[in-house]
């Protein structure tokens, strides 16, 4: 701007090109990344590994991904199109549409499914346990969705009902900050409440 | 609805609020060469980037050299990441063991990288290595938004210079973009992801037992240095195949506002480092009031729609909002206001499935991108779509009331407009024509995830996404030969066709006299301007759109009222 310098020599800028892209590559493609992933391994070592969760010394789960549940005696997660389900290397909706027969063919089944499951549950079915979520491993469900499933799990587990409730009600996130997504329950925790692990 | 799922959207609005004057006034020192707080830091580099490449910063470019660079660059950046896509095998930091991607695959993602559109028919967590996501995404995450914005400050030299025929030096505009704007707020960003639970490693997937004894692969790798480029830069293109809807990419809600603001932020301030630039901070404003009107008018229709949710599902005996492809943790409302910021702008991220919205909620996305992406829009495309806008219509304008149209001093001629036509013109001709040609082919039928109206959005969806470099998706189309081809093609020319014209007008506006304001100079941040800019705005999307909207998610929200299956 403080010159009147001008080129029109445009394929002078041929060179740059190839040049810039191989320093911006060095700059912003590894060191960048690189540098970052020091820092995050010195600050905050177990988010930048996953939230990996042992039990017995063994690695069992991420507390930030999904997992399949399927002994009566676990709280149960949403219905997954990751993979086989809540595979996280192969994460995945439905993305079936409003109108798409499949969808309600498929959600009237686990409507069904969810019932035959849970015979002795009082509460209307909850949304989001016959809905498929987006990613496929989503590690929360609603706290009406736990409190659905509370007396199948406490008759599986000759708990009482009042206990499994408590303890649901002791594992609900509120929304963050007060106003910030939905309250939820991260199903993983409450099932190793309910084992008696403390993580 | 609900008034906390509003507060969510009102806090995110004052957050970008805050930061429009601080980081719009940051940038138009940062383009105009002047020294900031980060130049003691930067400056080294900045230098040893121009001595490298032989560039000399206070070289000035006309319009078509700039082109030329941009082109140039963009060539190269193609070309590098279709190659490493396809020699990813052979290379370092693939603990996985991926293969090379199919040669169609990796047009239509080299393609959609260097476009920023960043349309996902690759998914990360299976096909791509760490490598490929380090030195191939992420890299073009910073150059290709880098690229949009100083494109935009050309555009705003072509409004503020007068009888010059120079727009700036690329090489300068882009050294001190990625230095001084992308970097710094990614490198924090980057901390504040991983402190929320975004994975930062190189470690190859774990293999776990779980309690209840089901075998699963923990994913791992660079995600959130990734992921805070992939927003701030409105790319989208995510490092797991659900992109922020993952958990590991979005792990709270606290994240996804961050992630929110994050792309939303460089498009906003930009408006303000317009201001700057022609000296006239109220002409930033009234663009940004303009936008902001637009973007709350889409999210009313999108929550409501999503809040009230399917009345064929309410018949099994559910009730409750719309929950497929949401997760839990963000529910209606935080999806509902991610779906509509990733399409005002350029992103496409998303946090939920847009396939499996209602209707009319995504029938909104759709919209926004179809409008132009010029609601805060994508960084740096936004604005240089704004201002060709603005010049329709202080056009439009001119005709009622009989006078030559001037913007800021700059009479608005035919060349102008003719420029300004061409370029509004881009978005319909590559989204309609491909979306027809699509609709009556086998290859184009084969792989959608949908039957009836549905199945049409599906692909008037991903031209309009294409076209529009969004990435966002109705997400069951699969991809085949076909649309990778064919989308390759149409994100080439929904980015690269748009720069001609632009820059050919900025180059135009540039090389013009002022003329000083007379009692007779429509101005152009009234009230009265801001409605007619948003009347243009959606006359122009209308008329244009609205028949092929109407085959689409109009006639499925009648038949869904009516309780119709496919």
């Amino acid at each position: 701007m403080n010159t009147n310098k001008t080129t029109d020599n445009t394929l002078r800028h041929l060179w740059p090109s190839v040049m810039f892209t191989l320093i911006t590559v060095v700059l912003f493609g590894i060191v960048y990344p690189v540098v970052m992933t020091g820092i995050s391994q010195l600050m905050f070592p177990t988010q930048a590994n996953g939230s990996i969760v042992s039990v017995g010394g063994k690695p069992v789960a991420s507390t930030i991904i999904g997992q399949l549940w399927k002994s009566a005696k676990y709280f149960q997660g949403r219905p997954s199109a990751a993979g086989n389900g809540y595979d996280p290397t192969s994460t995945g909706a439905t993305n079936l549409g409003p109108t798409s027969k499949k969808l309600i063919d498929a959600t009237r089944s686990a409507i069904a499914a969810l019932k035959k499951a849970n015979p002795n549950a009082t509460d209307p079915v909850p949304m989001d346990l016959v809905t498929t979520s987006a990613s496929g491993i989503d590690p929360d469900i609603s706290p009406e969705a736990a409190s659905y499933q509370a007396p199948r799990v406490a008759s599986a587990r000759h708990m009482s009902l009042d206990a499994v409730r408590s303890l649901i009600a002791a594992h609900v996130a509120p929304r963050q900050l007060g106003f910030l997504g939905e309250p939820r329950v991260n199903v993983l925790e409450l099932n190793m409440a309910l084992d008696g692990i403390h993580s | 609805m609900t008034g906390i799922g509003w507060l969510q959207a009102l806090i995110l609005f004052g957050l970008v609020l805050v930061a429009v004057k601080p980081l719009g006034a940051f940038m138009a020192r940062v383009f105009q060469g002047e020294s900031t707080f980060l130049t003691p830091v930067f400056a080294p580099i900045e230098r040893m980037i121009y001595r490298l490449c032989g560039v000399d910063p206070k070289e000035e470019m006309p319009w078509y050299t700039y082109l030329f660079a941009t082109l140039a660059f963009s060539a190269v950046g193609l070309i590098y990441l279709y190659v490493l896509l396809r020699t990813q095998a052979f290379l370092p930091l693939n603990p996985q063991k991926f293969g090379n991607l199919a040669p169609d695959l990796a047009w239509n993602t080299a393609v959609s990288f260097v476009t920023n559109t960043n349309w996902q028919f690759y998914a990360g967590e299976n096909t791509l290595s760490y490598l490929s996501q380090m030195v191939g995404l992420a890299w073009h995450n910073f150059t290709s938004a880098a690229v949009g914005i100083v494109l935009a400050i050309a555009f705003i030299r072509g409004i503020a210079r007068t009888d010059l025929r120079t727009l700036g030096n690329f090489w300068a505009d882009m050294t001190r973009c990625c230095l001084y704007v992308l970097l710094p707020i990614s490198i924090v960003g980057t901390l504040l992801l991983v402190w929320t639970g975004v994975p930062q490693n190189f470690h190859a997937y774990e293999t776990v037992t779980s309690i209840d004894g089901f075998h699963q692969a923990i994913t791992g790798g660079p995600m959130a240095s990734q992921e805070v480029i992939k927003e701030l830069g409105t790319n989208g293109g995510g490092f797991i195949g659900q992109n922020s809807a993952a958990p590991n990419e979005n792990p709270t809600p606290l994240s996804d506002l961050f992630e929110l603001w994050l792309l939303l932020v460089i498009a906003a301030a930009l408006t303000y480092t317009f201001g700057r630039m022609v000296k006239d901070q109220r002409q930033g404003w009234a663009l940004f009031i303009a936008m902001s009107i637009l973007f709350f008018v889409g999210l009313v229709v999108a929550y409501a729609s999503e809040a009230a949710g399917n009345p064929i599902v309410h018949q099994l005996g559910v009730l409750g909002g719309n929950m497929e492809g949401k997760e839990a943790r963000f529910g209606i409302a935080a999806s509902s206001l991610w779906a509509v910021a990733t399409t005002a702008t350029s992103c496409g991220a998303v946090n939920a499935m847009h396939d499996s919205f209602t209707a009319l909620g995504g029938l909104i996305p759709m919209l926004n991108i179809q409008l132009g992406e010029i609601i805060f829009g994508g960084v740096g495309s936004g604005l240089y779509g704004k201002l060709i806008f603005v010049i329709l219509t202080v056009f439009i304008a001119g005709l009622m009331v009989g006078r030559t149209p001037e913007y800021l001093g700059k009479k608005i001629e035919r060349r102008e407009v003719q420029l300004a036509i061409l370029f509004i013109l881009i978005t319909p001709l590559f989204t309609l024509v491909p979306t027809a040609i699509a609709a009556i082919n086998p290859a184009g039928l084969a792989t959608l995830g949908n039957s009836g109206p549905h199945g049409f959005s599906e692909i008037l969806y991903a031209y309009t996404s294409a076209t529009g470099n969004n990435g966002s998706a109705f997400a069951g189309l699969g991809p085949n030969l076909f649309y990778n081809v064919s989308m390759g093609i149409v994100m080439f020319f929904g980015r690269f066709a748009e720069f001609v014209p632009m820059l050919a007008l900025a180059g135009a506006l540039a090389g013009k006299r002022a003329v000083a304001a007379s009692a007779g100079t429509f101005t152009t941040h009234s009230p009265i301007f801001v409605g007619l800019l948003i009347g243009t705005i959606l006359i122009v999307g209308a008329l244009t759109f609205l028949p092929a909207d109407a085959l689409g998610p109009i006639v499925e929200h009648l038949l869904m009222i009516q309780g119709k299956t496919f």
